[in-house]
């Protein structure tokens, strides 16, 4: 029996580090090459050697899809193609193809410039990388080789984020990588048709919240903000410099405008420009209203928000500043943070999820000293809040998703697993279908039961339709290729002549009636006793049984003894035999 | 199979294919010559269109004053401008059940056949085809709504009248079905059908075949398609081009192992090289500035301009033109430069590493944004005010019957300093210019076609090889004005089935097989049988199960067990219900091996006879008759024992 293998390397029962290798009809496709923004160690990158163990990347994977451009989905992949060593074909959507250097270049130069670490990937092996890179169009169906076809499906989540939909012959697996179901302020929602895949691997970031409206949401930002800007404070919102930040720009550019405000709005260095003219020009991805009106207003064309400079984090008075990186790990939103810490006035926003390690996550769960490098503790006085605006699906989001797509099996990533356990049970237990959760490194495998296709002959399949009855006995000559041919046909092409094999069999039978009478009672009483079966009278002295032929003649010695000729051919053994052993036994008398 | 050619425009074609159980419209392009035939629709009041005289034949016996005008000889409709639809009888269109639409140019017809004939299906198309379609159907309806004409000429369209009328008005065919422009409304509401598809993305329909739409090279998402089952594939041809413009390369490779390809949509200037049409586009149009006149580029307002605009860009400071304003009139003129930007997906390598930068894949970004390029939705408004001479106008529309450059016409005819450049293929540009007659301005006609010329088709042919190859008639032979021109005409091997509009032909295609899927348990239980080397033989009983035009053949299914009746058993008199077909067979039986197994089971008196066809085994002991033939064997016996004799 084919089976399909999927093998977490990263994100099982974790977030971060998202790497995740599938073998379905004997291809081998690595989904996601993430790095964990948790970890400074080895642990950063996915454990490579569970393949370059046995031998090279590049012999035993097909092909490498990256979902969408955030690090913790492809911040490790100039390390797999150029430190580990991978040649083969890289696909992601334009998007990301165009975005994800750029944020592995920032990554790279926050590691190794601000850190001090070697071995590192560089720049130019950043540039070797991407050139590996084949872009895909959503929904188009890309053939990697003969028999490997991928295609991509909108995901929402960030912009150019894909699900793919991966098939070996009739064997196939959906990827969500992250998405979200809902759409937002520039966004749509993910979209996938009744696809019906062996195994769905899922997301599951957000398994246990079932997220009130975006709208309370956005009012609930929009509250604290205004608030805080009133008494005097600065707001500090850690974001990744595309995605979750043009979001809440759109939103809080709304906001100014319709409220007359004049606190300033800043948004840190370099990316801004750059990254709004990556949502102008790939304005198809994003949501419909934008799409719609793009022409007469350009929503990424912000007139209350400005370029951030270090030294306006001293300036006095209120403003907002959208800094990164999200988690608070290191770079800008870090400096300002450290800077604004100390006064209960300002105010931090963490809009999105913070993986374990990071200072985001410490301040989330409510730590109120903070141990920095060296010695020196800080102590966090200002303000924190958490707003969920990260485009994950929730649970709700996540059922609705297998509902779109009917999968066999689930598979769950990218999440805690605790969490994971709990939309486990609930979703073996509302779809009935088999749901797994595998750790790092530990094997999924799902037995696939494919049908086998075959070339029919036409003239066989209109008979067949137009009969509406069961199939007599179609041959299939083992060729290279299988075809299914009338049995008639088979024989002849195979120089065969077809054997008949006729059993006649003499009953006899006391009957005091004339031939035909007999006849008739025969017909009767196997009327009664054969239901659902073609009896037939035919006018030429004979009963027919399906295909079994009955005659009636007088023994030449006694007339009331009647012989009975029961012919049939070695297809109808079973119902030959058991008429003759029915009619041996005689008529019943109640018949007339 | 059967295709069914609804339009006589060899590049604007509407064609239906009937295959398997579909009904597949293949574009549905808008004949629009026809307005040639109309005076022109001046956005402001023309003394000299009012003052033409009206038409009366020369015995006086047919007025019609009102309807026709004269100019320089040539008659012309006073009349709103009126459009050649596809073929409307030759079968219900209300049957169609999908769309397929290559290119923005070929769609122009269809609110005329999703609207008001019962049409329920769904239409396929790219999003830049969707997206441009509907600007230029928006331009189309805001060129004729704005200037609305009172009156609607019809009885010229009269039989006996239209005879006696000059030419070509006297030779236009189907004059009575030319309808008028749709309005915005129905416009939406035809958009509104439309399914979006991505190049390569595979859509099955109904299940019973698959389409898939394949780049074509010619415009912003203008596509090919194919139109497949597992055993019979057609590829549909239409405005195709292997030259290096903006959109992504023409995908060839996927048209191979055609049965049938339908090829339509070639270049209509096959004696034109665009290059060098391109290179005297630009030297007229610096000649023309230099001497202080004006230039103006009749064109629709996407396509050929993206590299027309490109290509001034390149040109402008080498030709120290740098100060000249170029306007760019049309009511879709800011979108279609703006839509243009955001396809990157669907532009050719060159433009999509630009967009990585992050840069517009188009210069005329920066034309715009130096002030070089100016966009206006009419010549009213903002265009009045700013408009400088000498300049550059590119706007439409490129038959010079309606929109803005009507106006132009109007305004600069009389100068000989003026230049007009033709640069769209598709209207004679001398009938384009009919009723501006006598005429001071310069014409300079050069056609831009991209489009696959003969020989480029039949290289493309040599190596796609499909088995036959329809075409519209006018690729059978050289063109009229040229017929010495050989190479100016389809030669192929079997020679290509002509159409023209109003043909039905039956596609030279059987279909042998179809495909099922065995069930896998199904495909466990079956026993094959090495008959002769490599070739092994099943027999497959199983129950058919069609649904959706998917076949799957699945085991017999087992009776339900017999509920146990508390009654007496009668197991004897239940039917053996258990149909499970015995394995057929095959092959004559071998007397020899045959007795010796008959002597096996006991079976020892037996007696031979040779007959004609075989021989006649009398099993003495058991009453018992087998006749041995070559392809057939009878028992007759009294009872059931020796039936168990196998093969």
């Amino acid at each position: 029996m084919p089976e399909i293998k999927v093998t977490p390397l990263g994100a099982g029962q974790d977030v971060g580090r998202s790497c995740i290798l599938v073998s379905i009809g004997g291809k081998n496709i690595m989904l996601d090459c993430g790095m964990h923004m948790g970890y400074n160690d080895d642990r950063r990158f996915p454990d490579f050697s569970y393949i370059t163990q046995n031998g090279r990347l590049t012999d035993f994977l097909d092909c490498l899809i990256i979902s969408h451009f955030h690090l913790d989905h492809c911040g490790a992949l100039p390390y797999m193609s150029e430190m580990v060593g991978y040649d083969g074909p890289i696909y992601m959507t334009h998007p990301t193809k165009a975005i994800c250097p750029i944020l592995l270049e920032d990554f790279r130069k926050i590691t190794v410039d601000k850190k001090g670490e070697t071995n590192f990937f560089t720049s130019q092996m950043i540039k070797d990388c991407m050139k590996k890179v084949i872009p895909l169009n959503l929904h188009q169906t890309v053939q990697v080789d003969d028999e490997l076809e991928i295609k991509a499906y909108y995901a929402g989540h960030v912009l150019g984020a894909a699900m793919v939909h991966i098939k070996v012959g009739s064997e196939s697996v959906v990827y969500t990588g992250d998405y979200n179901m809902t759409p937002d302020r520039h966004l749509g929602a993910a979209w996938i048709d009744k696809c019906r895949p062996d195994i769905l691997i899922s997301e599951s970031t957000y398994a246990t919240t079932i997220r009130d409206s975006k709208r309370c949401r956005e009012r609930d930002f929009l509250k604290k903000v205004h608030e805080s800007i009133e008494r005097g404070g600065k707001v500090l919102i850690p974001v990744f410099a595309l995605g979750r930040a043009q979001e809440l720009c759109i939103l809080l550019e709304t906001f100014w405008e319709r409220m007359n405000l004049k606190a300033p709005i800043y948004f840190s260095t370099g990316l801004t420009e750059k990254a709004n003219h990556y949502y102008k020009l790939f304005i198809t991805w994003t949501n419909q209203k934008i799409r719609k009106t793009f022409v007469q207003r350009n929503m990424f064309e912000f007139k209350h928000i400005k370029a951030f400079d270090r030294s306006y984090a001293d300036n006095p008075g209120p403003m907002v500043v959208f800094a990164t990186p999200g988690m608070l790990h290191a770079g800008q939103s870090l400096q300002i943070f450290k800077k604004w810490a100390g006064n209960e006035k300002n105010m931090v926003i963490m809009p999105g999820y913070c993986v374990q390690g990071t200072i985001g996550h410490k301040i989330l769960n409510g730590q109120r000293k903070l141990e920095m490098e060296g010695r020196a503790t800080l102590d966090v006085k200002l303000q924190v809040e958490y707003m969920s605006f990260s485009a994950h699906a929730d649970a709700k989001g996540i059922m609705q998703l297998i509902r779109m797509a009917e999968p066999r099996n689930m598979v769950l990533v990218h999440g805690e697993a605790v969490k994971m356990e709990f939309l486990k049970g609930k979703i073996e237990q509302e779809f009935s279908i088999d749901c797994y959760m595998p750790a790092n490194g530990e094997t999924v495998t799902v037995t696939t039961n494919p049908s086998v296709p075959v070339d029919i002959s036409l003239n066989l399949l209109k008979r067949e339709m137009a009969l509406g009855g069961p199939l007599p006995d179609p041959k299939k000559p083992h060729d290279q290729i299988l075809k299914l041919v009338s049995s008639e046909q088979a024989l002849k092409e195979l120089g065969l002549n077809e054997h008949q094999l006729r059993f006649t069999c003499r009953v006899q039978l006391q009957d005091p009636h004339s031939d035909p009478d007999t006849l008739h009672r025969i017909y009767t009483h196997l009327k009664s006793v054969l239901k659902g079966y073609t009896i037939q009278h035919l006018p030429d002295g004979t009963v027919m049984v399906e295909s079994i032929v009955i005659k009636v003649s007088s023994s030449a010695e006694d007339p009331n003894t009647k012989v009975l000729l029961l012919s049939w051919s070695y297809q109808d053994e079973d119902l030959g035999s058991f008429l003759s052993t029915l009619l041996k036994k005689g008529l019943p008398s109640g018949l007339c | 199979m059967k295709l069914y050619c609804l339009s006589g425009h060899p590049t604007l074609p509407c064609n239906v294919l009937k295959f398997k159980s579909t009904t597949i419209m293949l574009d549905c392009g808008l004949d629009t010559t026809s307005v040639l035939n109309f005076l022109p629709l001046p956005l402001v009041h023309s003394s000299r269109l009012s003052k033409l005289p009206g038409w009366v034949s020369k015995d006086g016996t047919v007025n019609l004053e009102k309807e026709l005008k004269e100019c320089a000889g040539r008659v012309f409709v006073d009349s709103q401008p009126e459009f050649c639809l596809p073929e409307r009888e030759l079968l219900d269109l209300s049957t169609i059940d999908v769309i397929l639409i290559s290119n923005y140019h070929c769609m122009m017809a269809l609110p005329y056949i999703t609207e008001h004939t019962g049409f329920t299906g769904t239409v396929y198309a790219t999003e830049p085809t969707l997206q441009i379609g509907r600007l230029l159907m928006e331009e189309l309806v805001n060129f004729m709504e704005r200037v609305p004409k009172a009156q609607s000429a019809t009885c010229w369209k009269n039989k006996e009248i239209q005879r006696m009328l000059p030419g070509p008005l006297k030779d236009a065919v189907d004059v009575w079905t030319w309808k008028r422009s749709y309005s915005m409304q129905e416009v939406n509401s035809a958009l509104s059908k439309v399914q979006l598809v991505g190049y390569s993305q595979k859509v099955e329909l109904f299940g019973a075949v698959q389409i898939s739409p394949l780049s074509s090279g010619y415009s912003l998402g203008s596509s090919n398609w194919i139109i497949q089952s597992h055993h019979e594939k057609v590829s549909y041809v239409s405005g195709s081009s292997l030259l290096t413009t903006h959109p992504q390369p023409m995908d060839q490779s996927s048209l191979k192992n055609s049965d049938v390809l339908i090829l339509t949509g070639l270049t209509q200037m096959p004696t034109a090289n665009p290059d060098g049409m391109l290179g005297e586009f630009c030297s007229n149009l610096a000649m023309t500035i230099r001497a202080g006149g004006n230039v103006l580029v009749p064109c629709y307002s996407s396509g050929v301009i993206y590299d027309l605009l490109e290509c001034l860009y390149q040109f402008i400071e080498s030709a120290s033109l740098g100060t000249t304003p170029f306007y760019f009139i049309s009511p879709v003129a800011n979108s279609s430069l703006e839509f243009s930007q955001i396809f990157a997906e669907w532009l050719c390598h060159n433009k999509q590493t630009k967009v990585y930068l992050p840069e517009p894949p188009f210069p005329h970004a920066e034309l715009i944004q130096t002030n070089k390029l100016k966009h206006y939705p009419s010549i009213h408004g903002d265009f009045s005010s700013e408009f400088r001479q000498p300049c550059v106008v590119f706007t439409g529309h490129p038959s010079l019957r309606f929109g803005d450059v009507v106006h132009f016409m109007e305004l600069w005819g009389k100068s000989s300093l003026n230049t007009i450049i033709f640069t769209e293929p598709d209207f004679s540009y001398l009938d384009a210019l009919a009723p501006y007659q006598p005429l001071a301005m310069k014409c300079v006609y050069c056609p831009i076609d991209t489009r696959l010329n003969f020989h480029q088709v039949s290289k493309l042919l040599k190596e796609v090889q499909p088995l036959h190859v329809v075409c519209p008639e006018q690729y059978t032979q050289p063109p009229l004005t040229q017929a010495h021109r050989s190479d100016l005409m389809l030669e192929l091997q079997p020679p290509p089935m002509p159409y023209r509009r109003c043909s039905v032909l039956n596609l030279p295609f059987r279909r042998r097989y179809e495909r099922v899927y065995i069930l896998p348990e199904l495909a466990n239980s079956l026993v094959p049988s090495e008959i002769k080397p490599g070739i092994s033989v099943a027999t497959v009983s199983a129950v058919l199960h069609s649904k959706d035009n998917k076949h799957t053949l699945q085991s017999v299914p087992k009776p339900p067990p017999v509920p146990p009746s508390k009654k007496r058993k009668r197991v004897i008199e239940e039917p053996p219900v258990v149909l499970a077909p015995k394995p057929l067979l095959s092959g004559a039986v071998p007397l020899e091996a045959f007795l010796a197994t008959l002597q096996k089971h006991g079976i020892t008196e037996v007696k031979v006879e040779e007959t004609a066809d075989g021989h006649i085994l009398h099993l003495q002991a058991e009453d018992t008759l087998i006749q041995l033939e070559e392809d057939g064997t009878h028992i007759v016996c009294d009872n059931n024992e020796p039936l168990r004799k196998g093969v």
